[in-house]
């Protein structure tokens, strides 16, 4: 195999998926970490974000953190472009469909709409982005006052931000959503990931199968929390 | 589905009438349709071939064309018969070839759906006939051992695990028959490939060629157009001899091994 | 006449040896050069063309399946015998050999037995090198278990699928040498024609069942390893396409026939249901080793198995042959289950059946397995339960078979079976060589007649194959192709060619425009009646003359009255069929012929006219110790030539069972 066949055999492609899907289910649990520091103020109502401040300010100054940005953008880019084509590629292999499909019969949904649940998580992804990540970097639209963090920094307030951005209903439902279609996508591609990368001993499939199942739930789970708890006024 | 849904020891026999929307295809060139057709007092104790035979003498006897497709054993072992039934590849019954399948799985006035195999790597030769030749170029890619007649060392000399031996069996059970491809939403021979990977890579003397073997079939079944595995694990639910999706996992490693450690 | 080619210099054992040291070799570089045509891929026709693939000749292989590894031979369940004695039981290449050459009721010649016997170690190496992933124990060497009553464990099996086993490990030699250039492969392509060049075989005419196209192939040597002609019956445990229409068109192009009328019939396989019936199944002769077969003590009677009480059940097997009991010899266990019904104990709807009991293997598990548990006083319900699992264990698979095919559970009433027609162990006459009478045709595998005489022993079958197509052909045939080195490739525009290709256009065209009514199929299943009726497990003069004339009449009908729908020039199933069955008639005819001839009882053949008071065989080695070998000449007609047999090792002796 020379590198070239990661990206043009089937197998290869797979290996590309695997690696950069996992490389985002960590950026997944870094980015459920931070963003969890919001509940601080469910418990402390003194907090008023914070917590979840420092943690931001602490994450835009970190120099290892600017880099990985790059890569996770990289990592972001090659799963969607890679994604699609392995999507249309396959589609490709059987020009006639049948008259009665197989369906749940063989496999979970789910696993057969990958390609499906990437694209509206990408479409959330643009969303996402224009909400937080473009006013945090470029535009400071709606944080243009700079807030004193209880460490000495001063940092946005990305807390602010979060809370405004989640007055509306539309945008707390489409987050929902959001992260339904985030819980599926990991539900296969999690343990999906590990079979590619060649993970077939039967013990370590069956623990890979229950953390898999464990963390499509939990993870997406907090992060629907997210803006439900500030619509709801449970923080903020 | 098992045959005998708790009905203790016997099972009652009759006949039945079922529809029948079939496939039909002059040959490769030519566009297709499907066709219906009544086959009437059909005994529940025929095989589902049986029945298409019956059905068969009758359209002959009526001047009308048979329908055309593949068989052989009839006893669910050499991986001709390849009817895409209902939705199904080989039917509604776990683990059993077309071949296998009686009529006593469908229910008087039932339509059943016949269709070939479709895959673009599976052309169709005419009416539920496809041609599978895309296996054979992928076992030529290195589905063997490359040991010429009489170089064998004694049977006994290399002790083989087992657990291992076993396991390579179970692999090795593969009947050819392409209900994986036929299943798979991207008419992928991964399950295929794999098992063929994975009964040689088990046995030591399938050691020396164990690398390249991983790498040129997975290119051989890239050249015929099959799609890519997407762990879905439609191939493993109808496989009528039950291979593992997990021998696809092992093609994987084996693949990422082989790719890693090769110096080209 | 008849000259087998037999090594005379040396005695039985040290044969072999002596005819390899003294074969013709080829040189590489006039392999390259020879071409080599091999019809059919099964176990024999596989491994010849890997084997020649390897040794450099140019090879063509045919099958008419969409692949090599369909081949019947995949089929097979129970196992390869070998004398490799890893059993440390006793075991020899001269009891292999002699086991064979008994089993198969001494119509079998010495020399070609005892080759058999000693190269069968070699198949095993073999294989295991080619990775046949063959049963092992934990030690990690290879497992063997007892089949087919022997008193040895030299049998090597992969679970239930050792043919399918064998048969990849042999497909994918020949793809190997595919790949490698040596071996062209072309599937979906069927033989209908031998082409014969100054007296030898050159070439082979093919359909194209793709197209319907015919196309022309040259050979320097031709092999037929096309398997046996068990659907002359109609039903049987071939496949459905298995044919004898290769060996069929070189027989009447000079090739003898050797013991046509030898034919096996398999005890265990599962009843026939009604006149749809494609084809039978078996059930592994293992199914005997534990299984009880019985049929009611009263004739005809109705009542479902199990309210059949224990004293008014007929265990004819172990009541006729104490010693053996139910694992006798599969002739002679099949022709007591026709015995039964034919007297009118028959079971089942069609009472064409008798009953393969598991009930006591079931509860003998269930106490072993109960006091491996400790279990002092199981109950019968817990007994039945923990013995159920042991027979699910050993045998799960037949059972799930058995309840897939009937709706049946096995595990909860007797099976039902009764014989069919399982293997054919006449076919082309070859000599030591393995080649026909035809010079430059050979023959290999179930497709000729040599090794197995009148009865087959279980677990040789596969032996055979391998044996002839790795280790016998590969050094045979330089005796024949060292002589053809300066023989140029003959084009395929030679007139022969030509000729041979419109004979068989014309047969086709001919069989498509007699446009009448009946199918194939029809015909077919008339033939198989007269054939299972009257040249079955039991035969006799009056009824073999009936038969013949009653094939000749159904020959007429057939060339006046077939339908074949479709076209020549498509793939067109329905007129492959039709030139099969127009050569089983013939071959049915035949078949009766020889039975008429051999007025004997030997192994599979049972003639009603030699048997004993108690109704057991008469085999009369003083008038039949010979292999009758069928010349044929013209319509209807063939010349019965004699091989004798000579048993200078293993001396004849009557086989007793009781």
């Amino acid at each position: 195999m020379n590198w070239s066949q990661l990206f043009t055999s089937t197998i290869g492609k797979k290996i590309v998926m695997s690696v950069t899907g996992l490389f985002l289910i960590t950026f997944l649990v870094v980015h459920v970490g931070v963003n969890g520091c919001i509940f601080k103020d469910a418990i402390d109502s003194s907090d008023n974000g914070d917590m979840f401040n420092r943690a931001a300010q602490f994450m835009a100054r970190n120099v290892v953190i600017r880099i990985m940005e790059y890569v996770l953008f990289a990592g972001f880019f090659i799963h969607i472009i890679q994604g699609l084509v392995v999507e249309f590629e396959n589609r490709g292999k059987r020009k006639r469909g049948y008259e009665v499909n197989l369906g749940n019969r063989g496999s979970k949904w789910y696993s057969r709409s990958m390609g499906l649940l990437g694209t509206i998580l990408l479409l959330f992804l643009l969303l996402h982005w224009w909400h937080f990540w473009i006013p945090s970097r470029f535009t400071h639209a709606g944080i243009e006052e700079p807030v004193l963090l209880s460490n000495g920094f001063i940092g946005h307030d990305m807390f602010s931000l979060m809370k405004a951005t989640f007055s509306e209903w539309w945008i707390v439902i489409v987050y929902v959503l959001g992260c339904i279609s985030l819980a599926w996508h990991l539900m296969h591609g999690f343990q999906s990931a590990f079979r590619t990368l060649g993970l077939h001993n039967k013990k370590y499939l069956n623990m890979v199968n229950a953390l898999g199942i464990g963390f499509s739930i939990i993870v997406p789970l907090i992060f629907a929390l997210m803006p439900l708890s500030f619509k709801l006024g449970w923080i903020g | 589905m098992t045959p005998l849904g708790g009905t203790g020891g016997f099972m009652e026999h009759k006949n039945i009438n079922v529809k029948l929307k079939v496939w039909k295809q002059k040959n490769s060139q030519t566009a297709g349709r499907f066709e219906t057709y009544e086959a009437k007092n059909i005994s529940t104790e025929m095989s589902f071939l049986e029945m298409f035979d019956v059905l068969n003498e009758e359209l002959i006897s009526d001047g009308k064309e048979p329908i055309t497709f593949d068989h052989d054993c009839r006893e669910g072992i050499c991986g001709t018969c390849s009817m895409y039934i209902n939705g199904r590849p080989h039917g509604p019954w776990h683990a059993t070839t077309t071949c296998q399948l009686h009529m006593r799985a469908f229910n008087d006035g039932e339509t059943i759906v016949v269709e070939p195999w479709r895959a673009n790597a599976f052309p169709v030769i005419k009416d539920l006939m496809v041609d599978r030749t895309a296996f054979e170029r992928i076992i030529q890619a290195g589905g063997f051992i490359s040991v010429n007649t009489g170089n064998a060392v004694d049977a006994n000399a290399i002790p083989v695990d087992k657990d291992k031996a076993d396991a390579s069996f179970a692999a090795a059970a593969c009947i050819g028959c392409g209900a994986c491809v036929a299943a798979c939403k991207n008419s992928s021979a991964m399950l295929f490939v794999s098992a063929k990977v994975t009964h040689l890579a088990l046995l030591p003397q399938g050691e020396p060629e164990r690398r390249t073997r991983a790498l040129n079939m997975v290119a051989q079944m890239d050249k015929e157009g099959f799609g890519g595995c997407t762990n879905t694990g439609a191939c493993e639910a109808v496989c009528p001899k039950e291979i593992s999706i997990d021998n696809i996992a092992r093609l994987n490693k084996e693949y990422l091994a082989a790719g890693l450690l090769s110096e080209k | 006449m008849l000259d087998a080619k037999i090594p005379q210099e040396v005695p039985l054992d040290n044969k072999w040896t002596y005819y390899k040291g003294h074969c013709k070799l080829v040189n590489p570089a006039n392999k390259r050069r020879l071409e080599v045509i091999v019809v059919g891929t099964g176990l024999a026709g596989a491994s010849a063309a890997a084997a020649l693939g390897e040794l450099g000749y140019q090879v063509k292989a045919f099958c008419f399946q969409d692949s090599p590894r369909r081949a019947h031979s995949i089929a097979a369940q129970g196992g390869i015998n070998a004398a490799k004695n890893y059993q440390n039981d006793g075991d020899s290449v001269f009891r292999l050999f002699y086991d064979t050459i008994k089993g198969g009721d001494y119509r079998a010649r010495e020399a070609n037995v005892h080759r058999l016997a000693e190269v069968s170690t070699n198949i095993i190496d073999q294989c295991v090198a080619q990775g046949v992933p063959f049963a092992r124990e934990y030690g990690g060497l290879l497992s063997n278990r007892s089949f087919g009553g022997t008193q040895v464990q030299r049998t090597f099996y992969a679970a239930g699928q050792t043919g399918q086993q064998l048969l990849i490990g042999a497909y994918q030699a020949m793809e190997r040498q595919v790949a490698l250039g040596n071996v062209k492969m072309y599937s979906r392509h069927e033989m209908l024609d031998v082409v014969m060049i100054d007296g030898k075989a050159r070439g082979i005419i093919c359909r194209n069942l793709v197209t319907g196209k015919l196309e022309r192939f040259f050979g320097h040597a031709v092999l037929l390893c096309t398997g046996g002609y068990g659907n002359v019956f109609y039903l049987s445990t071939n496949a459905m396409g298995c044919n004898v229409t290769a060996i069929w068109k070189a027989h009447k192009k000079g090739a003898w026939f050797g013991n046509p009328c030898f034919t096996q019939i398999h005890p265990t396989c599962i009843p026939v249901t009604g006149d749809h019936q494609s084809k039978l199944t078996l059930m592994s002769e293992s199914l005997r080793n534990d299984g009880r077969i019985w049929v009611p003590k009263k004739q005809g009677d109705n009542r479902k198995p199990n309210e059949i009480p224990e004293e008014e059940r007929d265990y004819y097997l172990e009541r006729r042959y104490p010693a053996f009991g139910n694992l006798v010899p599969r002739d002679v266990a099949s022709r007591a289950a026709k015995e039964r019904c034919d007297a009118g104990y028959g079971v089942g709807t069609s009472k064409q059946a008798v009953y393969l009991d598991y009930a006591d293997a079931i509860k003998r598990y269930g106490k072993i397995e109960a006091g491996k548990q400790a279990m002092e006083n199981a109950d019968e319900a817990t007994i039945i339960l923990l013995g159920k699992e042991v027979v699910k264990e050993k045998y799960g698979n037949l059972f799930d078979m058995y309840e897939k095919i009937t709706g049946e559970n096995p595990y909860e009433v007797p099976m039902r079976i009764y014989p069919a027609v399982h293997y054919t162990m006449g076919g082309l006459w070859v000599d030591y060589e393995l080649m026909t009478t035809v010079p430059g045709l050979y023959c290999l595998g179930e497709a000729n007649f040599s090794d197995h005489g009148a009865n087959r022993l279980g677990a040789s079958a596969l032996m055979q194959g391998l044996a002839d197509g790795y280790f016998v052909i590969p050094y045979t045939m330089g005796n024949y192709m060292s002589a053809e080195i300066r023989t140029k490739a003959i084009s395929t525009d030679h007139p022969a060619f030509e000729e041979t290709e419109k004979a068989v256009a014309d047969r086709i065209n001919q069989l498509m425009n007699i446009k009448g009514k009946q199918t194939v199929e029809s015909f077919h299943k008339r033939l198989g009646k007269i054939m299972w009726n009257k040249c079955g497990m039991a035969r006799n003069a009056e009824g073999l003359k009936q038969a013949i004339s009653e094939i000749q009449q159904l020959k007429k009908d057939f060339w006046s009255d077939l339908r074949i729908p479709g076209e020549i020039n498509e793939m067109n199933p329905e007129l492959d069929k039709a030139g099969r069955v127009a050569d089983f008639i013939e071959l049915g005819e035949l078949m009766c012929m020889d039975a008429l001839q051999r007025n004997e009882s030997c192994g599979g053949h049972f003639r009603e006219e030699s048997q004993t008071p108690e109704g057991e065989a008469d085999r009369k080695d003083d008038e039949f110790a010979y292999v009758s070998s069928w010349e044929f000449k013209g319509e209807n007609q063939w010349e019965l030539h004699k091989e004798e047999l000579k048993f200078e090792v293993a001396k004849p002796s009557k086989r007793s069972y009781k």
